[in-house]
């Protein structure tokens, strides 16, 4: 047994649950007489629902496979050995269930080495090695390709990443190393980092050829037999690969700085992979392949035993996994049919609102308002938004003609409303305004339509008490820019029965939002938490911290914004209109602050002017601020942030405003764009110690989102 | 208006290797409209003159028209192609002569001027279709004895063939056998028929069947060379105790595609495509259904009348070989001898093996190349029986004929 195959299975038995990939093993001759051929295919038993991952008996049987065209490349018995994937997949990488349960450094150390070890195999044959992508290829699938002489791709291929730097990782089973090699560092650069921290954008069979990646495209009909016909042309050296000389001189240097600049822009530091990937493209240049791969190895099992790396797999799952299946939503099979929606109101939210509905929805939509200028207004908007759709070839004429038909606007609630299943209200923020329109459309309504308000801090329980039927009224909260960010807080008001609540879910799924059940509580989840984030920002200005020391305390985490950015980006008179209500509600906790207080009543938009082109602090708003004399450092300000942070959440689940710390982790993901690396926010919190410091407790045991003890 | 009847050509046709029927089969797990795909993207690429749009019909023919043999099989292929959508298809059915239905349905179409130019070709996968699936005949076939019992069973009208005919014994049967084979394999070994192929990428989960993945097939798959008559002396004869008919003297069961371009022959050669073969008639004709093997020879008989041709034209002969006793009693018929070697050169579907519907255009294709070959031939034709009592022939005239030398 040679010492890869030990080194696999010792990692085989730390993870008894793997779905092992096979490596079948095919001969066959080559069309135009080019000799025979030996083709490995990478297929773990299963459709394409269960794409193919590599764990460590996976990468043995790929080993074992590779022993055997050795063998017969070395004997003359074959010219060539292809790999490729079972239909609509190639491999999409390593696999992260595996990479979960390490808890060793040396384990972590022989998975990345081990992955090497088998795939360098395929650069090493006596007979060239061709990959086939011929369908989804990420991570490993990608890298086991790079390992191979030559690659063609499908004009199929729907998604194509290496998408480790996204979730923690670095390509680090060759694809730091090879890819600059191959396509050079600015197009690499783009792959590995820009395309992971750009929401893990995928590239298409198309680009992957563009990018020099594949040597040759052929479309999806009929890629294998086109590439095997390729494949023998190249063999018989009537095809010659033709690849571009890489520019190893100051272009590297720039591409990497490129990169660092986008990692920064990005993550500002605070997660480790982009950088760690970019230290070994940067290293690629001399193109010692074997120094690269240790420096994978090395990259590889640092980052799998730290928490950035640990969090981003738990986010990771939390997105793909508990934001379609969520927490303690009821059956769905209670879930009432919605053949009309209505909508009240017909501002710019509501608007909005009627778009999404249409769109997901394509029933009926008919918004109201108080006069006819303004539901002229809230449709011409609709409209206005389906041409452009139509303008940009997202949606065709027939689509566009049918979406404008089903919306309609009326004054008379009891005709827009008498036969909607779904009525929502966008209107002024204010319980008594809001009572009143329910009341209104709960005398014109049938008696099953689910009445859904999109407060952002009201009490659904209130707003449905004065009804005939509170048990059909749901809190409905969408997050601005609502066709943008995933999270729709569902609230379950006292009275919400669970047929509305099943049917408010079935809508969410329908609108393509990652729905959360929150208690009705006062803002929330979301605008709870980062009410308290900000006010705590917002105290220690107004105690005496310069504002440019308190906005750089909290750089560290990444956050996607600076805390003030986001105030400007909410608006300040929003945001303290949530401060009152939070306020209100918790008064030892939640303070309203005079400066913000002036900086509204000033009519400031925010506390920035860009005119330099960077944010600079408004000199107005400079001359408003009354701030006191502590002044604090920025790690006192960080923890003071933290500490308020940790302590609302472990309120909240007290309270039980979610079920799980997991829900809010997933709010903060979908809502706030909290990052990755972070995993929302409570793993942070854990492995910061914040959790145990203020609440006494994690919030996730040990080994949720971090290393298992 | 008046019109004029416009020349009709062969342009070029392809096929899918041809696969052994069942699960151990090269085609197992292929889809069979994946096969017809192949097929309509080989040919395209053979003629990049030809700009898709042009295309005016794609006529795809199979016996069984359910599964992946169904939903209009003609269109759903034509989109699977990725032709332009504007190109319409159909699915045309005459069991085993399907595909030769299909060229001589568009090249009708071509000649009243419907069409410039059209795909016909056929398909039948017989592993995922076996023959007599989801049928259901009428009662009344055997209750007012419309048709023999046997009609419905294929072997069992060969074996009928060999009543009517005794002088065909079924050493007789056997000798042709063996020689088609041996054709087959000297074709093979000459590069005729490779080069009509299209490579197919063929998937296998079942190690029964031998290595598992991704496969590629470049060869016909049921053919047996170096069969000897004392290999076909042993083998049973399913159809009857004692008969005359066993697996080696017959087509197996079979599973491939085929693909033909039909086109005026102005439109050929405006658009500079080649023109392997000249329509000059077509028939169809029907038998009683219990011999069915007979079918060819009244189809030859309409044909050569049509033509004003005699046997004597015929330079080159493409009969398929369903059974060696129906070939036989074609020559026997028209006083050729077993061995003449006018008659499928190239050996037939006992080596190539029979998917039903796709057989008609293997006939041509291979016809076609012997035409380039064999300049001194004006006519050929290529005929079959059919299920049921019919025969189907069309003669064809070869554009590289030099006149009699």
């Amino acid at each position: 047994m040679s010492t890869t195959a030990e080194l696999l299975k010792g990692a085989a038995e730390l993870f008894p649950d793997e779905v092992v990939t096979q490596a079948h093993v095919r001969h066959f001759d080559l069309p135009l007489g080019a000799g025979r051929f030996a083709l490995i295919t990478l297929d773990n038993g299963h459709d394409h629902t269960k794409p193919t991952t590599f764990g460590p008996q996976s990468l043995a049987n790929l080993n074992a496979a590779v022993d055997q065209v050795e063998k017969e490349a070395a004997d003359g018995g074959i010219v060539g050995v292809g790999i490729t994937g079972k239909p609509f997949i190639f491999a999409v990488g390593a696999d992260l269930k595996g990479v979960e349960l390490l808890k060793e450094w040396d384990h972590a150390y022989a998975i990345g080495k081990g992955g090497h070890d088998v795939f360098k195999r395929l650069s090493g044959l006596a007979v060239p090695t061709f990959a086939y992508y011929n369908g989804a290829a990420m991570g490993g699938g990608v890298e086991v390709g790079l390992h191979c002489t030559y690659r063609t791709v499908s004009a199929s291929v729907p998604a194509f990443s290496l998408p480790e730097v996204f979730l923690g990782l670095v390509p680090g089973w060759g694809g730091c190393t090879l890819l600059p090699n191959l396509i050079g560092p600015e197009k690499a650069v783009s792959v590995i980092i820009e395309n992971s921290l750009n929401q893990n954008k995928q590239l298409k069979g198309k680009q992957v050829y563009e990018l020099g990646i594949a040597d040759a495209i052929f479309e999806g009909a009929d890629f294998l037999e086109q590439s095997l016909i390729w494949t023998a042309s190249v063999l018989k050296g009537e095809i010659v690969v033709e690849r571009p000389v890489i520019d190893r001189g100051e272009a590297w240097d720039q591409a990497v700085a490129k990169g660092r600049f986008i990692a920064d822009s990005k993550v500002h530091g605070a997660a480790p992979a982009a950088y760690r990937a970019l230290d070994i493209i940067a290293a690629a240049r001399n193109g010692d392949l074997q120094e690269g791969y240790d420096a994978e190895d090395r990259a590889l099992a640092d980052l799998i035993m730290g928490g950035e790396l640990r969090a981003g797999i738990y986010a990771f799952n939390l997105v793909q996994k508990r934001g379609k299946r969520p927490a303690g939503a009821p059956d769905k099979s209670l879930a009432r049919p919605v053949t009309k929606v209505g909508v009240v109101g017909a501002g710019l939210m509501a608007s909005q609102l009627a778009l999404l509905f249409l769109r997901r929805l394509e029933v009926p939509v008919v918004l109201t308002d108080i006069d006819q200028e303004r539901v002229d207004k809230g449709v011409g908007y609709v409209h206005a938004e389906i041409d452009k759709l139509l303008g940009k070839g997202r949606i065709n004429q027939d689509k566009a003609n049918r979406l404008k038909a089903l919306v309609t606007g009326v004054l008379d609630k009891a005709e827009g409303f008498a036969d909607a299943d779904f009525i929502i209200e966008a209107v002024f923020e204010e319980m008594g305004v809001k009572q009143t329109v329910f009341a209104e459309v709960e005398a014109v309504a049938p008696a099953h339509a689910i009445l859904a308000t999109n407060t952002s801090s009201l009490s659904v329980s209130e707003m449905a008490s004065k009804l005939k039927h509170p048990e059909r009224v749901v809190g409905f909260h969408f997050f601005n820019p609502v066709a943008v960010l995933p999270l729709l807080e569902i609230v379950r008001g006292e009275q919400t029965d669970d047929a509305s609540l099943a049917t408010a879910f079935a809508v969410a799924k329908k609108l393509k939002k990652t729905a959360v059940l929150t208690k009705d509580a006062p803002a929330f989840v979301v605008n709870r938490i980062l009410t308290r984030f900000m006010g705590e920002i917002q105290n220690v200005i107004d105690e005496g911290t310069p504002v440019a020391v308190a906005e750089k305390a909290v750089e560290p985490l990444g956050l996607p914004m600076s805390p003030l950015v986001l105030l400007e980006l909410v608006g300040p008179a929003i945001g303290l209109h949530v401060s009152e209500t939070l306020n209100k509600a918790f008064p030892d906790r939640f303070k309203v602050s005079p400066n913000l207080k002036a900086v509204v009543e000033a009519g400031k938009r925010g506390f920035y002017v860009y005119d330099s082109g960077k944010p600079e602090l408004d000199p107005e708003v400079a001359a408003l601020l009354k701030q006191g004399d502590v002044v604090l450092t920025e790690e006192q300000v960080r923890a003071r942030v933290l500490d308020a942070v940790a302590q609302e959440i472990g309120l909240m689940l007290d309270e039980g405003v979610v079920a799980e710390a997991q829900d809010i982790d997933l709010c903060l993901i979908t809502g706030a764009g909290w990052p990755f690396h972070l995993g929302g926010i409570t793993p942070y919190l854990d492995r910061e110690g914040v959790s145990e410091r203020v609440n006494g407790k994690r919030f996730l045991a040990q080994g949720v989102a971090s290393v298992p003890a | 208006m008046p019109r004029t009847v416009r020349d009709v050509v062969f342009v070029d046709g392809v096929r899918t290797p041809f696969g052994k029927a069942g699960p151990k089969g090269i085609y197992h797990e292929t889809r069979a409209d994946d096969l017809v795909v192949k097929a309509i993207r080989e040919l395209l690429r053979r003629n990049p003159g030809l700009d898709p749009k042009k295309i005016d019909e794609v006529a795809i023919a199979a016996t069984t028209q359910i599964g992946d043999q169904g939903l209009t099989i003609g269109r759903t292929a034509g989109i699977l192609a990725g032709l332009p959508q504007s190109v319409p298809g159909y699915s045309i059915d005459r069991m085993c002569a399907g595909a030769l239905t299909a060229v001589t349905t568009v090249a009708g179409s071509v000649a009243f001027g419907a069409y410039d130019i059209a795909i016909a070709g056929g398909v039948e996968h017989m592993g995922r279709h076996p023959m007599g699936e989801g049928v259901d005949p009428n009662p009344r076939f055997v209750s007012e004895k419309l048709v023999d019992e046997s009609a419905l069973f294929m072997g069992m009208t060969a074996e009928n063939l060999h009543d009517r005919y005794p002088q065909i014994t079924k050493l007789r049967a056997d000798e042709y056998a063996v020689r088609s084979q041996e054709k087959a394999a000297k074709a093979y070994a000459n590069g005729k028929i490779q080069a009509d192929l299209v490579p197919v990428s063929v998937r296998r989960t079942n190690a029964e069947a031998g290595e598992t993945g991704w496969g590629l097939v470049t060869a016909d798959e049921p053919m047996r060379p170096g069969t000897t008559l004392e290999n076909l002396q042993g083998l049973k004869t399913p159809f009857r105790v004692h008969g005359r008919v066993t697996a080696g003297n017959a087509a197996g069961l079979n599973d491939g595609a085929t693909a033909s371009l039909i086109a005026s022959e102005d439109f050929a050669r405006e658009n500079g495509l080649p023109v392997k073969m000249r329509l000059v008639s077509y028939a169809f004709a029907g038998v009683e259904p219990e011999v069915m093997g007979y079918g060819p020879i009244p189809a030859t008989e309409k044909a050569l009348a049509q033509a004003g041709l005699s046997i004597s034209d015929i330079g080159l002969f493409e009969i398929n070989e369903a059974f060696a006793v129906q070939v036989l009693a074609f020559l026997d018929h028209y006083g050729i001898a077993d061995d003449d070697e006018r008659v499928n050169q190239y050996g037939g579907a006992i080596a190539f093996g029979h998917p039903l519907a796709s057989s008609g255009v293997r006939l041509m294709t291979q016809l076609a190349r012997q035409f380039e070959e064999q300049p001194h031939v004006r006519y050929g034709l290529t005929t079959m029986c059919v299920g049921f009592g019919m025969g189907a022939t069309v003669i064809w005239e070869n554009p590289n004929f030099e006149g009699d030398k």
